[in-house]
């Protein structure tokens, strides 16, 4: 598989590039950091015992980047057969509210960019025949919950857009999925308090893997979080009120 | 930067301060107001434990990318949070395997280097430290620096060995070892005695590349020191299975056990069938290198099997020159105080590592895993008092009870080397632990 990777550089980006070139799968790195891409390329081709993994400079604050660096990606990958994205940027709801730039920044790079970024992904993987578009959204989108409300509704919107790809484009060859992580460390999260069933990057990055290879739609991890949201799914807005989750 | 909430961190004898656990990918970043660092927290006492007055520590398991592998030469280089149990399974299948290995593969490189590790073949190959190149470092002014025999030479042998107090560790490097195969080919054979012990490690020395011993440290009198020795050396492509060892089962501790469970009789019942297993003499075979190095980890969290109050490990080194008897002198104290030790290890050293402050030195190593209870510091007191008589000294990775008057009557020298190279560096003693504050008073 020739994947071009958006956010490979921590965290589950990290984990699931790893599983992929470790099965000889191969990389183009996107980022926004070219001296961190090339450690990252250079652990990644170590790991994988692959030829040097190639990178391209690409920010999800700067949209003009986006179509550039997907075309970069496919011509150092002579072709492209997957686009993953795991960049996002994340903040509680207090320091949300607190800042409204920061509220701002926010919704733009998880929402308005990240669907841009698709858009162009979209477009290169239609003109190969088709091939995965895998992205990370969150089980912050499922419900208007009180600690992610900003994040959530933001997550939200990328999982309906997500969705609707999927139901377009499935016929011609092009899989769209969505991945729902609950809680899981990573630096993104450092300083929160684990909730139960927090999850562990490698761990995510099998579930993940897998739905990428099977082509499943959506896919939740760790796993019980899929429990988990139905439940939350089900609760009556008078219980949301009260409950603090 | 979210600040993370005030918990509770542990070593692994469950030895505990309050403190906070920084994370992230980026080390270089993120270590410029921290003043220690820690691993997997495999130490065994308060070396990974911050002092009381700044509970702030780096957690470097983020950083953990490889940055460089000569699949000819074997020099690799990684971030200093990488695993060795991720080292293993990457590189092993292609031949390769880290120089030296601790007990256990649940460690950093960082704490490898911090701690200098020994393995199996410290008779022979030395220390972790022996085989590092270079290392990247933040220091005291801030600056971040490479250090290696040739560049700033004091501050690469004090930070071998150095427990986290000359600086954050970034980066490794060293050069990796070729294996022919995954597989052990292992000898293991009954001895009477501690006498007999130290013959047969020495003679083993010259012929296996790995040695340790397994003592039953309740036997007494003739019996002191019976146990079984075990050597081994990387079985031969052609010896081996062709397969990779296959991972079994790994259960976890999932709760304290009460205290009783490891009493004076429990102990005793174990160290005797454990002995009697290996009822003929010498037996030999082709075994997995995780049941020959890393047997401890095959259940998780086994410290929990001490409870809550934990253990600790007395790990000393008694040099040649203190003969034959001086082993036999320490485990006399510990028996003569009724210390039930539930694992007693016995290894030989051949010579002393580069680092100012590590461990070995040739002679003769003994640990012993011992249940926390009242007596505990009177027991550690007792051992520390006879080591000292001996001229030996033992392992900063372990310690957790020791007292600083015995500390520097052990190392000397050593240690005023250690403090003119921190005074160089770090004069301001940024970097500290609770290990440090308790045995070098800062
Ligand atoms: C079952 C078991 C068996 C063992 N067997 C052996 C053995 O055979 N031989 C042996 O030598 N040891 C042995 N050990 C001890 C272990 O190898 C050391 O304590 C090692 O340092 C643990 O690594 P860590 O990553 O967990 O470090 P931690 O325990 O987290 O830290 C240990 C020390 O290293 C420092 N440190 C860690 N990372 C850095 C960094 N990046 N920069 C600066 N300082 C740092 C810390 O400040 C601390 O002083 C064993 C431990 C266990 C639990
Ligand atoms: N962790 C959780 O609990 C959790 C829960 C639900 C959903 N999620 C979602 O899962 C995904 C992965 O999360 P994670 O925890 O693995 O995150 P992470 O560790 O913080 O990693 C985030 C990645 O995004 C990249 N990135 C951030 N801003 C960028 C920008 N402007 N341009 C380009 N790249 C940028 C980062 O690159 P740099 O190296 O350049 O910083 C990094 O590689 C995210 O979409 C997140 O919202 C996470």
């Amino acid at each position: 598989m020739r994947v071009a990777f958006l956010g490979a550089t921590k965290g589950m980006g990290r984990a699931l590039a790893r599983l992929m070139a470790e099965r000889g799968d191969t990389i183009c790195l996107l980022g926004r950091n070219s001296a961190d891409l090339e450690r990252s390329a250079a652990d990644l081709s170590v790991r994988g015992a692959i030829p040097p993994v190639p990178s391209v400079a690409c920010d999800l604050e700067k949209p003009d980047t986006f179509a550039p660096a997907i075309d970069a990606a496919r011509e150092a990958l002579e072709g492209l057969d997957a686009v993953v994205v795991t960049a996002a940027v994340f903040a509680t709801q207090e320091e949300l509210e607190a800042d409204a730039a920061l509220a701002e920044r926010l919704v733009r790079i998880n929402f308005s960019n990240t669907v841009m970024f698709c858009e162009a992904a979209k477009k290169a993987l239609l003109e190969e025949g088709g091939g995965t578009l895998c992205v990370f959204s969150s089980v912050a989108g499922e419900r208007g919950r009180k600690p992610v409300i900003i994040y959530g509704a933001a997550k939200a919107g990328l999982t309906r857009y997500l969705e609707g790809l999927d139901h377009k484009h499935r016929a011609e060859g092009l899989r769209v999925i969505t991945v729902k992580p609950g809680f899981v460390k990573t630096s993104m999260t450092a300083g929160l308090e684990p909730p139960p069933f927090a999850g562990e990057p490698d761990g995510v990055a099998e579930r993940v893997l897998s739905a990428i290879d099977r082509g499943a739609p959506v896919v939740y991890a760790p796993a019980p979080w899929r429990l988990i949201m139905a439940i939350i799914r089900a609760l009556p807005r008078a219980i949301m009120r009260r409950i603090s989750f | 930067m979210r600040e993370p909430p005030l918990s509770t961190l542990s070593g692994w004898g469950r030895h505990s301060a309050p403190g906070r656990e920084r994370v992230g990918e980026d080390l270089e970043r993120i270590s410029a107001d921290v003043n220690l660092s820690r691993g997997l927290g495999r130490s065994y006492g308060d070396a990974s434990l911050p002092p009381d007055d700044e509970p702030n520590v780096l957690n470097t398991t983020f950083a953990d990318r490889i940055l460089g592998f000569d699949e000819v030469t074997g020099l690799f280089r990684a971030e200093s949070g990488l695993a060795l149990s991720e080292l293993n399974r990457l590189l092993m299948p292609r031949g390769y395997f880290s120089p030296v290995s601790p007990g256990t593969k649940f460690v950093t490189l960082g704490g490898m280097v911090a701690a200098d590790v020994h393995g199996k073949n410290q008779h022979k190959d030395g220390n972790f430290g022996d085989h590092v190149t270079k290392l990247k470092m933040r220091v005291g002014d801030g600056r971040v620096v490479e250090c290696s025999p040739e560049q700033h030479p004091d501050l690469f042998r004090a930070t071998i060995g150095g427990m986290g107090l000359t600086g954050h560790i970034l980066e490794v490097e060293f050069g990796m070892h070729r294996i022919p195969s995954q597989w052990i080919w292992q000898e293991s054979r009954r001895i009477q005695n501690i006498d007999e012990f130290q013959d047969a490690l020495e003679e083993s020395a010259l012929e296996w590349p790995y040695t340790m011993g397994w003592i039953d440290c309740l036997a007494r009198g003739k019996n002191m020191g019976r146990g079984i020795l075990m050597t081994g050396r990387w079985a031969e492509a052609d010896q081996a299975p062709s397969r990779a060892p296959k991972r079994g089962f790994q259960p976890t501790l999932r709760f304290d056990w009460p205290s009783w469970v490891l009493s004076g009789l429990t102990i005793r019942l174990f160290n005797e069938l454990y002995y009697r297993k290996q009822w003929r003499r010498r037996s030999s075979g082709i075994v997995s290198h995780e049941s020959f190095y890393y047997p401890l980890d095959a259940i998780r969290s086994w410290n929990r099997m001490y409870g809550r109050r934990g253990f600790t490990q007395y790990q000393c080194v008694l040099p040649r020159e203190a003969g034959r008897s001086s082993a036999r002198r320490v485990l006399d104290v510990l028996t003569t105080r009724g210390g039930a030790s539930f694992l007693c290890v016995i290894k030989d050293f051949g010579r002393e590592s580069r680092g100012i402050l590590s461990f070995p030195r040739p002679g003769i190593t003994l640990a012993l895993d011992i249940a926390v209870r009242d007596d505990t510091q009177d027991l550690v007191d007792a051992l520390n008092e006879q080591v000292l008589q001996e001229g030996g000294r033992i392992y900063l990775a372990k310690d957790s009870f020791t007292r600083r008057e015995h500390f520097e009557a052990m190392e000397g020298p050593r240690l005023d080397e250690f403090r003119a190279i921190r005074d160089r560096w770090d004069p301001n003693r940024r970097f500290r632990s609770a290990q440090s504050v308790r045995l070098l008073g800062d």
